[in-house]
Parts: C-alpha cells; structure tokens; sequence
C-alpha cells in the first residue's frame, strides 16, 4: 500500500494520539521521509496540540479557588450535617 | 501534567471519601472537588466565553454537586461525573441567555465533507514553551480555540486541554469514541490552519550561514 498526502491528513491526528496501528503507521512514517509538506503537516499540529495542554494557555482567574471554596465552607456551615 | 490528570480520584476512593462526607465529615468535600475545579471553570468558560458567569456557575455546579453525591455510583470516574455535571450547568444556563441561542451545539451531524485541509508549509521550526511567557501568543491560541464551532471546542477543551481519553470524553459529551476522534481531528486540522501562520513569528529565527536552526 502506498499512500498520498491527503490519506496521510486524514490520519494527522490519529497518527499524533499514537491511534493508528503499526502497518499505517509504517506507511505514513515511509511517506514523511520524502515529503516536506506532510511533515510540516504534521510537526506544526503537533506544536498545537502540545501548546495548549500547557496550563498558561487558559488561566483561571486569580483568586477563583479561594472564593469557590470560601463559598462552599458558608454552603456547608448552612447545611444540616 | 494537568491536575485533573494527576490526582484525580479513582471511583472508589472517590466513594469512600462520599460516604465520609455523608457520615457527618462535610469538610472533606473541599478536598474531594479541588482536582476537578480548574476542569470544571474550563468546561464553563469554553461554553458561556465569560469569566465572570463562568465563576459564578462553578460555584453553583459545586453547590449541586454537593446536594447530587448520594447520586454518584462509582460507575464512572468522579471526574466525569462532575464534568457531566457541569457542561448540564452551562448548557441549561446558555438556553436561558435566549430562547434562540446563536449557537445551539448539535445542529451538524458529523456528516463526511466539509473542508478540513490543513494549512501547507513545507518547513515548521518548533515553538517552544517558553514561548508562552508572551502574552500575545496565549491569547491568539485562546482565542482560536474560543472561535471553534462549539462541538469542536468542548472536544478540544476535554482532549487537548484538560487531556482526558477517549472514552472519558465520549461519556461527557454524550457521543461515541470514534465521534471524538473525528472531531478532534477537524478540530485540530482548523486550529493548525488558524493559527499556523500566526505561529510562524514565535518560532525561534534561524541563525547563522549554515541556517542552524536554535
């Protein structure tokens, strides 16, 4: 099986995940050695994907637990044990 | 790592701490819900785009939760409970903003079509983390993530954001597994497409004659 940049798109992410099995994933391997786009494809989704799992990217409000949880101390006083 | 990941209780220790909330140790409800709580104000956010309903409905979804524990079963991690929970919370405060909401979250099936080509380059130099100190940069991929259409948003949230599995984010969400693969594909495919020439300027510049890359 040889297989093209727009089969190897459809994977990209799978692929990322470690999702597709070891013959597709030898056959996209195979194909990203001599083709650039489909590299760079794939190396700058990947730069996304590792981008926002980095907790600066959505930042909690500063103080958002102290409040949360000053509300709920005030919730559980009120509530019978 | 993220917290939910990293100290999330598995369904049984999260029922043995219930059953000592239930039994008269009401204070150990603060540390039951502290690894879901950055999860919870994220699921919120990603669904009403404001800090301050978002906080608020936290609070409430935590108060809910509370008066709900004799509901939890320990079929399912505490963590998704909760988050069930909570994307309940801000879908049912959503259709109160209006009766014909701008954005009703499951108009498209996931038929096949649809462009999802990703944006061509032929070189990525890596962006590295420490990026991220710029403001600028956290914002334009907040941003980009904030404009998904909002079935792709939430799985971005859950998968890439809160880096749940599969299975996990299917429960949520309500849909199959392979229904959160192919939405988190056309997810990322945009997000690529969106923010690769964004990017591009934050990748560190290549130095010298030999055009080392640093």
């Amino acid at each position: 099986m040889k297989i093209d940049c727009k089969h190897v798109w459809e994977y990209i992410s799978a692929y990322i995940d470690g999702d597709v099995d070891s013959l597709l994933r030898a056959e996209i391997d195979r194909h990203l050695e001599h083709c650039e786009i489909c590299s760079a494809v794939l190396d700058s989704t990947r730069n996304v994907v590792v981008l926002l799992a980095d907790q600066r990217v959505f930042e909690i409000p500063a103080g958002y637990g102290e409040r949360l949880h000053q509300r709920l101390t005030e919730f559980l006083d009120a509530e019978p044990t | 790592m993220n917290q939910i990941n990293s100290e999330r209780l598995g369904p049984n220790e999260a029922m043995a701490t219930i059953a000592r909330i239930q039994a008269g140790e009401k204070e150990l409800f603060h540390s039951l819900v502290r690894p879901v709580e950055r999860a919870v104000f994220l699921m919120l956010f990603m669904l009403l785009r404001n800090e301050t309903d978002a906080e608020d409905a936290a609070q409430e979804t935590f108060i809910k939760i509370y008066r709900n524990l004799h509901a939890f079963r320990g079929d399912a991690k505490f963590s998704t409970w909760v988050l069930s929970i909570a994307r309940n919370e801000g879908l049912a405060l959503l259709r109160k903003r209006s009766r014909h909401p701008e954005e009703p979250l499951e108009v498209q099936p996931d038929e096949k079509g649809g462009d999802y080509t990703p944006a061509l380059l032929t070189d990525w130099r890596e962006v590295p983390l420490e990026a991220l100190e710029r403001g600028q940069l956290r914002e334009c991929l907040s941003r980009a993530v904030l404009n998904l259409p909002p079935k792709y948003r939430e799985v971005v949230q859950l998968r890439d954001i809160d880096e749940l599995d599969v299975q996990e984010t299917a429960v949520i969400l309500g849909i199959t597994a392979g229904a959160v693969k192919v939405r988190l594909h056309r997810a990322r495919t945009m997000l690529q497409k969106e923010l690769v020439p964004v990017l591009r300027s934050y990748a560190p510049q290549r130095r010298g004659f030999w055009g080392r890359r640093v």
